[in-house]
């Protein structure tokens, strides 16, 4: 009996021993064969290529570790940003699907089976190399809302310039500090007193009325630097002053929302309709209004069916954004794997470090969700 | 007559309301309508504010007027129900309609009215509209790729000949049905590989495609008479054996013979591209990935612990990087890993690639039907006398594929659109081939037909896989 159990798993072990070894052995032949040293030693040193567009100061004379961390923010920024309008768009067109407006719904329904069936890839290509690229040149565009310029060479937006920006962050951190502590204890009140404060009027409430005493007594001040025309010869023109969005990523940010947000509208759905109208029925039954009903009876429930592969959608669209070099975005595909790679020739170290990334990437976030599932899973006896 | 009272139609002036409210509602229709179709402006001596949105006012108060409950006329309580039913939802159905009628003439007039079809230069594609002329002139490269032009009945013939073989399940008699599953799984596969790596490559290869197809024939006949416990057994190995026998023993001088002859011109890989280069990755990434990803579903629920963690290293390594780094894998750092003298080709290592990739997702989609048997049928199965893998063949498998279908159709189609991606190790299929052709000097400025021409067909085989699972789920649907 024994015997029986371990033989099977002494096999499984010694053949997945036998391949690695095998791989590592030609590797080691390999690279002494090509004259290539392992280590991670290169990471310190000077990466002489420059990146088009970093969220840190970056240069060629940084390290081939900045260059990493260039890429990295990239793709971290590129995600948040999808991830941010991938869910306003997938929680609306999730809601219209559910609508008794059959102009609506079937409205959705078009845009998710639209879009859910043709490849990222295209998608990207085509917002990148066809739709972006019918855009006005820089002299030729007009403003938007007088401030906007949406051009061939990307989007130009007014930059912030903060006067005391840190009083600010304190003051949006002590509205929420105070919403949190009201809320706990309005749900002390209501759990002896049984009284309802109106909490979501206080919340809304703070979240203004702190952040504009800062600007009154905390000496806060914004103010916006609009991009300018700026002529560098005869035909050519840039906006100076203000932010400017490369079209990679407004064509990268653009494509993964619209794709993503056809995934997140499925669940959304899944979720609401998850969902027994007994519960609806039930809830009316016993008093309570429509808004009431949606809050305490609906949402609880239906965010236990959503959450879980809406999160596994954000990582989709986290790994998607590797994609990114295939429209030469510097994410960290392109700038570490492509070009870093390119230069140094430490293909296992590099493709090594990219995977393990995005592999602690996705396994946080999924200990993080068995975590969550674990605490909102309806506990049976 | 009783009184009116616009704020709230009622069913006691039904027909006042109703002609009113309609005549409303058609008007504002009409009037973008001829502004979109007709660029004329009914409304254009009000001020221009005031003209764009008079449209969506008088239709408001249309719909307004004929939100009546229980009027008595199916169509209007029809229309009421669907479209109409509170203030809001009537605007936001009007909005849609607009919508609709503004977008549909630029649409038209781009894909059909404005746009040239006749010609092979660039020079017809004068106009505003599309120039499918493009498409038209590239169609071969964007089908085939750079396989060689008077060389493409070999592709064609090897999926109209395996489109044929798969169609047999559907003609099959009762006395053969038994067979299916052995030839869907092993004999189709194997016939597939050697259409694939042998006929339309060609070269002096093709002889061992010509070697493997006698193999089948021959043992398909011997079959036949074979006493019915002994046919497994006789289909996996016999035609295995008698391709081995045939190659390198009886025909091996002939070979180096006809090798010298021209048999069929060798393709390499390389130059296979297009849309064919996309069937032919999705289907064998298809048919390996399966049933890695069911071995490794069976690991992760295995009672040996070592397996089990294997296995779910394997998945979640394998689900947790992006397709995109496992492709520069398989291009930059695989060749390392491997003896120097020892070559797979590029397009092999790609589909290695994909096929360990999909097979983890696959795994996690088979492993939650696995999951969702109830106990019971495992103790059931092990009270009848049925060991590990008869209990998993016979009784487990069935009914767990049975209920992931959707999830398994959801994998493949996500196979099908991550394709695109080899184009990291240098392959081109259709999405590729677009890009190179629109940087090609003559006929620069054409991105947008390519895409749209692309995204028409991949959409198409999308959907229709999609609604495929949909109809098969519903016919392998048992209640329980």
């Amino acid at each position: 009996m024994k015997l029986q159990k371990i033989i099977p798993q002494l096999i499984t072990v010694l053949v997945v021993v036998l391949v690695f070894g095998f791989f590592t052995y030609n590797a080691q032949i390999n690279m002494e064969n090509r004259g290539i040293d392992f280590g991670y030693g290169f990471l310190s040193q000077e990466s002489s290529f420059d990146v088009q567009f970093s969220l840190i100061e970056y240069d060629g004379s940084h390290s081939y570790f900045r260059a990493y961390l260039v890429g990295l923010l990239n793709t971290i920024l590129v995600s948040i940003i999808g991830i941010i309008f991938a869910t306003i768009l997938g929680v609306i067109v999730g809601v219209a699907r559910l609508s008794p407006n059959y102009l609506i719904n079937q409205f959705a329904a078009f845009y998710v089976e639209f879009f859910r069936n043709i490849p990222l890839l295209l998608q990207i290509f085509f917002w990148y190399f066809a739709a972006l690229r019918a855009l006005p040149l820089p002299q030729d565009a007009d403003a938007m809302l007088g401030v906007f310029f949406l051009t061939i060479k990307g989007l130009y937006v007014p930059a912030f310039i903060w006067e005391n920006l840190n009083v600010f962050l304190y003051s949006i951190i002590a509205a929420i500090i105070a919403i949190v502590v009201i809320r706990i204890h309005a749900r002390k009140v209501q759990e002896t007193q049984g009284k309802q404060l109106p909490v979501f009027w206080i919340s809304v409430g703070l979240i203004f009325i702190l952040p504009l005493l800062s600007f009154l007594i905390g000496g806060v001040s914004l103010s916006f630097e609009i991009p300018q025309l700026k002529q560098l010869a005869t035909t050519s023109f840039i906006y100076e002053g203000g932010l400017s969005l490369p079209p990679e990523l407004i064509a990268l940010t653009l494509s993964l929302a619209l794709y993503t947000a056809t995934f997140i509208a499925e669940c959304v759905r899944a979720g609401i309709q998850g969902v027994g109208k007994g519960q609806k029925e039930a809830a009316a039954s016993i008093g309570l209004n429509p808004n009431q009903v949606l809050k305490l009876v609906v949402m609880p429930q239906a965010l236990r069916i959503i959450i879980p592969p809406t999160t596994n959608q954000y990582l989709n669209l986290t790994k998607n954004s590797s994609l990114a070099a295939a429209i030469a975005y510097p994410d960290l595909v392109l700038v570490f794997a492509g070009t870093a790679l390119m230069q140094t020739g430490k293909a296992i170290e590099i493709v090594s470090i990219t995977m393990l990334t995005y592999l602690s990437l996705s396994i946080s976030i999924s200990i993080l969700m068995n975590w969550y599932n674990k605490k909102i899973a309806i506990k049976e006896k | 007559m009783s009184k009116i009272n616009f704020l709230k139609p009622d069913k006691e002036n039904l027909n006042t309301f109703l002609y009113l409210g309609s005549f409303l509602f058609v008007i504002s229709v009409i009037d973008v309508f001829l502004n979109s179709f007709f660029s004329l402006n009914i409304t254009g001596f009000l001020p221009s504010s005031l003209s764009f949105i008079i449209p969506i006012i008088l239709g408001f108060i249309g719909l307004h007027f004929i939100r009546i409950e229980q009027s008595g006329y199916k169509f209007l309580d029809q229309v009421n129900k669907n479209i109409n039913t509170n203030n809001f939802n009537a605007i936001l159905s009007l909005l849609i309609i607009f919508i609709i009628i503004k977008a549909t003439p630029p649409i038209l007039s781009w894909f059909v009215v404005d746009a040239s079809f006749a010609g092979d230069s660039k020079d017809v594609c004068s106009g505003t509209g599309a120039c499918w002329t493009y498409i038209k002139v590239w169609f071969r490269r964007f089908m085939y790729g750079m396989y060689p032009n008077a060389e493409q009945w070999r592709i064609n013939l090897s999926f109209i000949a395996l489109a044929l073989l798969g169609s047999v399940g559907y003609f099959a008699t009762e006395k053969f049905k038994k067979y299916l599953t052995l030839y869907y799984v092993v004999i189709y596969p194997f016939i597939a590989f050697l259409f694939i790596f042998f006929f339309i490559s060609g070269g002096p290869v093709f002889f061992d495609f010509s070697y493997g197809i006698i193999a089948a024939v021959i043992s398909i006949i011997i079959g036949f008479f074979i006493p019915g416990r002994f046919k497994f057994y006789y289909f996996i190995f016999v035609p295995i054996t008698l391709y081995i026998a045939l190659k390198y023993f009886i025909f091996y001088e002939e070979l180096i013979e006809l090798g010298k002859l021209d048999g069929l011109n060798w393709v390499e890989t390389g130059a296979w591209g297009g849309l064919s280069l996309t069937f032919i990755i999705s289907f064998f990434c298809l048919i390996f990935c399966f049933p890695i990803g069911m071995a490794f579903a069976l690991g992760r629920r295995s009672d040996f612990p070592l397996i089990r963690y294997i296995s779910i290293g394997f998945i979640e390594f394998w689900r947790g990087v992006p397709l995109i780094t496992v492709l520069f894998m398989s291009a930059v750092m695989f060749p390392m890993f491997l003896p120097e003298d020892f070559f797979i080709d590029k397009l092999v290592r790609a589909i290695i690639a994909i096929s360990l990739f999909e097979a983890a997702y696959v795994a996690e989609v088979i492993r939650g039907g696995l999951q969702a048997l109830p106990r019971g049928q495992y103790e059931a199965a092990k009270s009848l006398g049925m060991g590990y893998w008869k209990m998993h063949i016979f009784v487990i498998l069935p009914q767990a594929l049975k209920l992931v279908i959707p999830g398994i159709a959801n994998t493949f189609l996500a196979l099908v659109k991550d394709t695109p991606l080899i184009f990291v190790v240098g392959l081109l299929e259709i999405v590729g081939m677009l890009n190179l052709a629109k940087t090609n000097p003559e006929w620069l400025g054409f991105a947008m037909e390519g895409y749209v021409f692309a995204a028409i067909i991949f959409w198409i085989i999308c959907y229709a896989m999609s609604k495929y699972s949909y109809n098969l789920e519903q016919k392998y649907k048992t209640e329980r």
